[in-house]
């Protein structure tokens, strides 16, 4: 990595002395590559079209591309201002995510803290299985959300990656992922997306989800699963939990990151949770007393604001009943708008296979879209998405999906002249 | 090569039947290498069979984590039933009737934000804009030089604790294997962050238990004393956990000890407006080396003097300089500062809190508010000092041995280090239920004025009848 040249540099500016010296402390600290996914937030808003269009970070966005503050949460504003602090959040949080009737919240069986947002929790998870497993590895899927890299690199554990998603169908290579599960060491550490795969959209069947919770057993993994999304794939919170619940059939002792970022419109509050299956309470509370302890050396406790938000909103059945409505109804309007991009590609003509922009699901398409087409889109159609063609769904509206499929159809056409030549041939 | 992604070649057929097809009928056993697994449970979906193992932890060896010192005080404190007690641990204000305090200019912030109905989109990863600029003018002054001439990056963290571990993080990627030196005592966080950050550090001398006073020469010694280039963390105004601060002279002093030996001074400002009641006062020891066009680290707390505690709000400030300022390549080394900061924040939480920051940034934005506010601090700083007044009085007439206990008025800002040990500590809460940290800490926030006798008798007690 280049900082490495660069501490030689500040060995070598260490020496100066303070008279004499024109060169400072911090002359030899380069600037940061850009975060791929801010970086296109960061190019768009410095773009003056009047046409442009935002498909990089995944944060919803109503029909009118604006963001949007959900309804239980500004009641829930209201409500919280001036109250106390409460620590139901936790509770709340596992009940959502391994089912309110299941064992391990029965029986108090996870080590759950509050943690700040989806980042933060793998932040934890990660420093944690650093400390009390300091060889393993961590396997990610190819892709993953860019992120996931950092993070673990930066809690210094290597990393591995399996098999998932497969370019020329645009779909989930089963077979390859479920040999590099069989072939990994045993008791590997694995990271999964639940539901709503960020960033393909790509998610196993429910078959494959048991088929991959079988194999766990047999080679004694342990499943890590990065929850970002739960909602916004099938609009249902419960059915976007099936894999986990799947694997708390089989009886996995699981880690479970949880966002609030996009399932209730709290980004910027930082609220999430991290929870890690245990035998019994009692281990429970060791484990969460460690994880406490990280995060006290990180940034002490977690913002508070967000929390309050989140359990006003899961313990009042009005605004949790609301909340589960509004968000069905942003899952419903990003699945109308894949069906309607789609359809508009189909209808300009395009000879391209198009299925996958509704076979995927969640806030986004792995759209197939090449660097160059990306690029093009950019600078030509002032349309912004990660280099990796990856579409923030969120972003499209019934004002702007004309001209997305206009200009993704135009980008593509050679693809298209291509794949005609080709299909004229074999025929 | 370059291979196209899209295609319009259809799906390749599911491989996934094919596991089912083999696993039909046949009953597998598990199996784990590094654990005593037990064959329980025979589960059947649909067609399949399968014996698994039972899953025995992977985390089974961990062990409960020793509570930490200070907020195990308050958990403490809390299973306390008996009426008299009284919680001098964690350095959080209370009023008289020793309840929380959310400030009037807090309160009336969050109405304008709440009218405003602003969103909860992502910040950037650096933070709010506007609690960026703002923050930095209340730490230098919106007239210094520093800030004038755009050498300050400034990055919104989570509370001291999180700028601090931002800073440490930056220390341990560009300075490997520069120490950290660290007051003797401190904040028992400081150690935790360092450690974990995997920075190495080292005490200076600071507290003199003969004199309940600062060990000026030992200070400098050791600051002296320690390689080239290290890191000296300092505290700003009203030093936790002593209540010590150096004077404008010793201040002088330790930053030419600091500039002979080519170190970097690292300020932890926790009480700006605290210590004194001024902010700009308790910023005086930051400005004096930033006038002096030192280099240095800042971080910065609002939890104490916003009462903005659980919001965790705070920033990381760097402020370059060089010997040529002409040549401009502050700003550069700045914005370059600050990106390797965001990279390094990314991976810890992306982007920080939005709640704190707006609250921040409309309190010292707004006129009225921020007068408002300096007023508020100014109040509680106050009752701070008349509380500590009161220890004293009754310190002095209860106490007959003729022990000098002015060591109380001279300490500053929320804490008072009484020169009570371990066991006089716990003598304090086992006997008089008086829950402090056992160096001997007591936090005058917690304390009013009505308790100042009890505790009095408390402390006497312990001091004498106690080794």
């Amino acid at each position: 990595m280049y900082w490495r040249y660069l501490t030689r540099a500040a060995r070598r500016c260490s020496v100066h002395t303070t008279s004499s010296r024109t060169v400072g402390w911090w002359d030899h600290v380069a600037p940061a590559a850009k975060d791929p996914i801010n970086g296109v937030t960061e190019a768009f808003l410095a773009d003056p079209s009047p046409f442009k269009i935002n498909l990089g970070v995944g944060a919803y966005r109503d029909d009118k591309g604006r963001p949007v503050v959900l309804q239980c949460v500004r009641e829930a504003e209201a409500k919280i201002a001036g109250s106390e602090f409460l620590t139901k959040m936790v509770e709340e949080s596992v009940k959502l995510v391994y089912g309110k009737d299941s064992d391990v919240v029965k029986e108090g069986r996870s080590a759950g803290v509050q943690a700040l947002s989806g980042t933060g929790a793998c932040r934890l998870f990660a420093e944690f299985q650093r400390r009390f497993h300091p060889e393993s590895h961590i396997y990610f899927p190819d892709p993953t959300w860019s992120n996931h890299h950092n993070i673990w690199r930066d809690a210094q554990i290597p990393e591995r990656t399996y098999h998932y998603y497969d370019p020329d169908s645009k779909s989930l290579d089963f077979a390859a992922l479920m040999d590099d599960i069989k072939n990994a060491p045993d008791s590997s550490f694995f990271l999964f997306h639940p539901s709503a795969h960020n960033p393909t959209g790509v998610d196993p069947t429910e078959e494959q989800w048991r088929e991959i919770s079988y194999q766990f057993k047999v080679k004694g993994h342990f499943p890590f699963f990065d929850m970002a999304y739960q909602g916004f794939a099938s609009g249902d919170l419960d059915k976007d939990a099936q894999a986990i619940r799947i694997f708390l059939e089989d009886e996995h002792l699981i880690g479970c990151a949880q966002s609030y970022a996009k399932s209730m419109g709290l980004y910027g509050h930082r609220v999430g949770c991290l929870s890690i299956l245990c035998v019994d309470s009692k281990q429970a509370a060791a484990i969460r007393s460690q994880i406490q302890q990280i995060a006290r050396a990180m940034y002490g406790s977690p913002p508070v604001h967000g929390i309050l938000l989140v359990e006003t909103i899961l313990s009042d059945p009005n605004l949790k009943s609301l909340w589960i409505d509004e968000v069905k109804i942003m899952a419903d309007r990003i699945q109308r708008k894949r069906t309607t991009l789609r359809q508009n590609l189909e209808k300009l003509g395009s000879s391209l296979n198009w299925e996958h922009i509704t076979n995927q699901l969640g806030m986004f398409c792995f759209s197939g879209l090449t660097p160059y087409q990306v690029d093009r889109l950019a600078k030509e159609f002032h349309i912004y998405m990660t280099q990796d063609g990856r579409i923030s769904m969120a972003g499209v509206t019934t004002g702007n999906v004309n001209y997305l499929a206009n200009a993704i159809h135009e980008v593509t056409r050679s693809e298209q002249e291509t794949a005609k030549i080709l299909c004229s041939i074999s025929v | 090569m370059a291979s196209t992604m899209l295609s319009i070649a259809s799906a390749t057929p599911s491989a996934s039947l094919s596991m089912h097809e083999k696993l039909k009928g046949k009953v597998k056993l598990g199996s784990t290498t590094n654990s005593t697994a037990g064959f329980i449970k025979t589960k059947s979906f649909g067609r399949v069979s399968m014996v698994a193992a039972v899953n025995v932890s992977r985390f089974e060896g961990v062990t409960m984590a020793p509570p930490d010192p200070i907020l195990g005080v308050s958990e403490a404190f809390k299973a306390d039933t008996d009426e008299k007690k009284l919680n001098l641990g964690v350095g959080a204000y209370r009023t008289e009737e020793l309840q929380p305090y959310v400030l009037d200019v807090v309160k009336k912030a969050e109405n304008l934000m709440l009218e405003r109905g602003e969103n909860k989109e992502y910040l950037p990863i650096e933070g709010l804009a506007a609690f960026n600029k703002v923050t930095a003018e209340l730490l230098f002054g919106a007239d210094n030089s520093v800030l004038k001439e755009q050498r300050v990056a400034t990055v919104q963290g989570l509370s001291g604790t999180g700028s601090l571990r931002l800073a440490a993080a930056l220390i341990e990627r560009y300075f490997p294997g520069a120490k950290v030196l660290i007051s003797s005592p401190t904040w028992g966080n400081h150690k935790n962050i360092f450690n974990d950050a995997r920075v190495p550090w080292s005490e200076y001398r600071y507290y003199d238990p003969k004199t309940v006073g600062l060990d000026f020469e030992g200070m400098i010694a050791d600051i002296k004393a320690a390689p080239g280039g290290s890191f000296i963390l300092l505290h700003g105004c009203a030093h936790n956990p002593t209540g010590i601060d150096p004077t404008p002279e010793q201040w002088e002093k330790i930053a030419d000890v600091i500039q002979e030996k080519n170190h970097i001074p690292f300020f932890d400002v926790a009480y700006q407006g605290f210590a004194s009641g001024s902010l700009d006062n308790d910023a005086s020891s930051v400005r004096l080396f930033a006038t002096r066009g030192m280099e240095l680290l800042v971080a910065q707390s609002y939890s104490k003097n916003l009462g903005l505690y659980a919001e965790r709000i705070g920033a990381m400030n760097v402020v370059c300089s060089s010997s040529d300022l002409a040549a401009r390549c502050c700003e550069v080394a700045v914005i370059q500062v600050k990106s390797q900061l965001k990279r390094l924040a990314r991976p810890m939480y992306s982007n920080p809190p939005v709640h704190g920051a707006r609250i921040v940034a409309n309190v010292v934005g707004n006129p009225a508010l921020f007068d408002e506010w300096k007023a508020e601090m100014e109040m509680m700083a106050g009752r701070i000092k008349n509380v500590r007044q009161k220890l004293f009085d009754s310190l002095s007439a209860k106490d007959k041995s003729g022990k000098d206990w002015s060591f109380i008025l001279r300490q500053i800002g929320m804490f008072s280090f009484t020169g009570l040990n371990k066991a006089q500590s716990d003598n304090m809460t086992n006997k008089w239920h008086v829950y402090m940290t056992k160096d001997g800490r007591i936090s005058l926030a917690g304390l009013s004025l009505a308790k100042c006798e009890y505790l009095a008798d408390a402390i006497i007690d312990s001091y004498h009848n106690v080794s």
